[in-house]
């Protein structure tokens, strides 16, 4: 199981801004070990975030996105106390969903 | 004895391909599962049309209303480049990034319902200094700006 994200949801206004520090190794099946043979490539593919089950932001990702990926956004409405969930699948089948109380 | 013995082999050797393509079949679902809503074609393509059209939409038409923040003008590691995209435009239903030499241009794609705003920031990969083109499609059409970030260290060596 993949570690945990760190997720910060913070009111701004009237919307509600989300920042996300996601851990995996996003590995682009470009680079090559030490013996030569090529690392697979091993990435993460989709991204959703609700917020009371509505669907706030999908995502699909590339391995060009950078290893531990970061990623912010902004979305109207949002309460304190209310949660975000942020799930992601990688191109292993691998998913990890986590949330964050909005504050 | 001897046929008897040939059959069992043969036998031994069906039994093994059965497996290997029982094993390959089982590998299968699992990568259709993960890709359920992820466009593999985009992500295979090599330049801005063939990525565009993978993404259904036409040539995109050069928008001033699309800006980046967050952006280097020069980063020093390839490896880690923040790009910040914001669309002016009303109606944003999704915004792509490329970044033109990478090996494959698509970096991400963000879908944008309703009520989020259209203006994220992640952090991308870059092979070597490039044009990073945000994509971005709404009410139906597409419109693209561009942002020369010049690398000084490689993210996709070995």
């Amino acid at each position: 199981m993949a570690d945990p994200m760190r997720i910060r949801a913070n009111v701004v206004g009237d919307s509600t801004e989300v920042k996300v520090l996601m851990n995996h190794e996003m590995e682009t099946g470009q680079r090559k070990d030490a013996q030569g043979k090529t690392i697979p490539a091993w990435f993460i593919q989709n991204v959703t975030a609700t917020y009371n089950g509505k669907t706030v932001l999908a995502a699909e990702w590339g391995p060009a996105v950078a290893k531990n990926p970061f990623l912010s956004f902004k979305f109207k409405g949002g309460a304190k106390g209310d949660k975000v969930q942020i799930t992601w699948t990688d191109n292993r089948g691998d998913k990890r969903t986590d949330e964050a109380v909005i504050a | 004895m001897n046929t008897q013995r040939r059959d069992l082999l043969k036998t031994g050797g069906g039994v093994t391909l059965l497996t290997l393509v029982a094993a390959a079949g089982w590998l299968r679902p699992g990568e259709a599962l993960a890709a359920d809503a992820w466009n593999k074609a985009a992500f295979e393509t090599k330049t801005m049309d063939e990525t565009v059209k993978a993404l259904g939409g036409a040539t995109p038409a050069q928008s001033k209303d699309i800006t980046f923040f967050q952006t280097p003008d020069i980063a020093e590691n390839g490896a880690v480049v923040p790009v910040g995209v914001t669309s002016a435009i009303p109606k944003t239903e999704s915004i792509a990034i490329l970044i033109e030499k990478n090996p494959n241009m698509l970096a991400a794609v963000f879908n944008i319902p309703a009520g989020t705003e259209p203006s994220l920031s992640t952090r991308v990969k870059m092979g070597q200094s490039s044009n990073i083109y945000a994509l971005v499609k709404a009410d139906g059409k597409y419109y693209v700006a561009s942002k020369e970030v010049k690398v000084t260290l490689g993210g996709c060596g070995g």
